[in-house]
């Protein structure tokens, strides 16, 4: 019915996804105007906004484990490690350097690396069964070193410390999608198939998050006694987060390296798994858009702060001096994480609400 | 009501913490469409007693059959399928979800799709979604909870949030009900609401209930049967006439030669 949005009437038309016929419009519109940036953006830009895609499949991913369910990883990084290894020695030509099978078509070792960093969470999950809030993120915090150790000693799947490996090679039905082509240069396909890939990942999550799942999820975070004496196992639920939380990252991994076409073990420090967590806490804690929101906002960020040596005498680009501007960023992600959790905890997602709040009801402040 | 199988039966149920005993030798049994009271005084137990049926706790001795099923054997979730729904004392709503959620919460054993139906929702998970929705307004109905269906339950008045928290055991479409404290801290009005919904669930649904109360009108006014606990050991059960004039109840709310 024209001009009454709220009114519903059924149920179906209450529990959809996009409830309202503004929602509807301008999430089309987005994912319209998303698609349509490769024609506009120059190819620098479309490979910064590719990262971030798939840092906020990643993002979405700790958001589930942590933000629905309620239980605290800092081990998101050697998920993600996980999925890049997995996939990067799949699709790497047999008797190289380093360990590859020669299987680059993107629909076998995308979902093989989501499913292998699942199974590597799975097999931490009963950690949680046991542990709660700050116990459990210490021991995800271990299994971040213990990857690092692992990745740098383990030379022939990772090519070792500061030589790397050839990251996971795109291929879609023989096309190859990391090269330029009759479909556009290799910037513009990988953006779109980046794009493409976040939309269907994000959907996943949101209609996972608004069934039983997910409801199971944040009955588990919010009180888990309860929930277990109203019928929710608790163990099956936590195993369940962190092997669906685990698989998003899995994949994020095999993706996130697809444009630069490059993997060093340094990469899954506990740097990243705190960039994952500023990008759920910025974004905004249990919800699909405040992750994607989060993942774009540290990733756009990242262009920005290494123009700083440029401007700002002070702070070197090289890693070697003091101050330089991977420590900028460093404090940034502190700075960034305290302010929102302080001033406004909904993070991004809560600054929108606020906003919206604001013109639904101008010229009255309540 | 008698000549009918019991819904509940506890047997002789101790449960002790590192030398403080909590429960020791209760005995008693629910009857189909029947309200028994637990009462006594504060620390005899009583939900102790609720903790050893849910399952949180697991008694050292004794025994415990719902519906022909021993419970002790048995962790809270399948507890929970098994038609066992309970409230508590000190509200244990799921606090960021709205009512609504809540509700829906209370019949997730009732759903049968899984984690991949879900990713989809198409399908499967919408129908079940939709057929469950359908059932949790009629409980949103039958609790007067219209205009809070769309409320974060933290941001609700305490009476409310007990009310919410009985509709969450009732969408779990039990087949016994425990209701610990349900009037506790509640003004006149809304106690008298309370006991109203109390009552309609007993004689509308038919589900027999256990409650532990401290208000003794209430519990007179409405028990079929009430239960009496002293330092964890029973006292007395009988109807609450009975249970009024026995001298073991009245020494062991005001003391007195033993």
């Amino acid at each position: 019915m024209r001009g009454r949005p709220l009114l519903h009437t059924s149920y179906a038309q209450d529990m959809a996804l996009l409830d309202t016929p503004a929602k509807r419009l301008w999430a089309a519109l987005l994912v319209a105007l998303a698609f349509a940036l490769p024609v506009v953006l120059a190819d620098r830009s479309l490979e910064v906004l590719s990262g971030a895609y798939a840092l906020a499949i990643g993002a979405i991913g700790l958001n589930i484990v942590t933000g629905y369910a309620g239980q605290v990883s800092l081990g998101h990084a050697f998920f993600v490690a996980v999925g890049a290894y997995t996939a990067a020695a799949l699709s790497a030509p047999p008797g190289g350097r380093t360990l590859g099978f020669g299987l680059t078509e993107i629909w076998i070792w995308l979902p093989a690396a989501g499913l292998a960093a699942a199974a590597a969470g799975v097999l931490v999950a009963p950690l949680a069964t046991r542990l709660r809030g700050l116990y459990l993120a210490v021991v995800t915090l271990g299994l971040v070193f213990l990857g690092e150790h692992v990745f740098k000693e383990w030379k022939a799947l990772t090519g070792g410390p500061g030589v790397g490996r050839e990251a996971a090679v795109p291929r879609l039905l023989g096309y190859p999608l990391d090269q330029d082509g009759p479909l556009g240069t290799k910037e513009q396909v990988l953006y779109v198939l980046m794009l493409a890939l976040l939309v269907g990942f994000a959907v996943a999550a949101r209609n996972l998050a608004r069934s039983r799942v997910g409801r199971a999820f944040a009955a588990i975070r919010d009180r888990d006694i309860a929930a277990a004496v109203i019928g929710v196992p608790l163990t099956r639920y936590k195993v369940l987060a962190f092997g669906v939380s685990s698989f998003y990252a899995g994949c994020a991994g095999g993706l996130l390296f697809t444009v630069s076409g490059y993997v060093e073990p340094g990469s899954f420090s506990l740097l990243l798994s705190v960039q994952f967590i500023a990008m759920v806490l910025i974004g905004g804690v249990a919800t699909v858009s405040g992750s994607i929101a989060g993942a774009l906002f540290i990733s756009l960020l990242q262009p920005l702060t290494r123009t700083l040596p440029a401007l700002v005498p002070l702070v070197s680009a090289d890693t070697t001096r003091t101050p330089n501007v991977f420590q900028v960023e460093t404090v940034l992600y502190g700075l960034l994480i305290v302010l929102f959790l302080v001033f406004e905890p909904r993070g991004l997602v809560g600054l929108w609400i606020r906003v919206r709040g604001y013109w639904k009801s101008w010229p009255f402040s309540y | 009501m008698s000549g009918q199988e019991p819904v509940l039966q506890v047997e002789d149920v101790r449960l002790g913490f590192a030398g403080v005993t909590a429960i020791d030798g209760v005995t008693f049994d629910v009857r189909p469409s029947e309200l028994l009271a637990v009462i006594g005084p504060n620390g005899a137990g009583k939900t102790s007693v609720f903790n050893v049926l849910s399952g949180v706790y697991r008694p050292q001795r004794g025994r415990v059959t719902f519906l022909g099923q021993d419970l002790l054997a048995l962790p809270p979730h399948r507890i929970a399928a098994l038609g066992l729904a309970r409230t508590f004392q000190n509200v244990e709503l799921f606090h960021n979800l709205t009512v609504l959620d809540n509700l829906m919460l209370g019949r997730h054993h009732h759903f049968r799709y899984g984690a991949a139906a879900a990713v989809l929702w198409f399908g499967r998970a919408r129908r079940a979604e939709l057929a469950a929705r359908e059932r949790v307004e009629e409980i949103v109905d039958f609790l007067e909870l219209e205009r809070w269906r769309r409320h974060p339950v933290r941001l609700l008045p305490y009476g409310i949030q007990k009310r919410v928290e009985l509709g969450r055991a009732l969408a779990m479409e039990p087949r016994l009900l425990l209701l610990d404290e349900p009037v506790a801290g509640m003004n006149v009005e809304e106690t008298e609401d309370m006991a109203r919904f109390v009552l309609d669930v007993r004689d509308e649904l038919g589900v027999p209930i256990v409650m532990v109360e401290h208000d003794m009108g209430l519990v007179m006014d409405l028990a079929d049967r009430v239960l009496v606990l002293d330092f964890g050991r029973p006292v007395a059960l009988g109807t609450p006439a009975e249970v009024r004039g026995d001298p073991a109840v009245i020494r062991a709310y005001l003391g007195g030669a033993a």
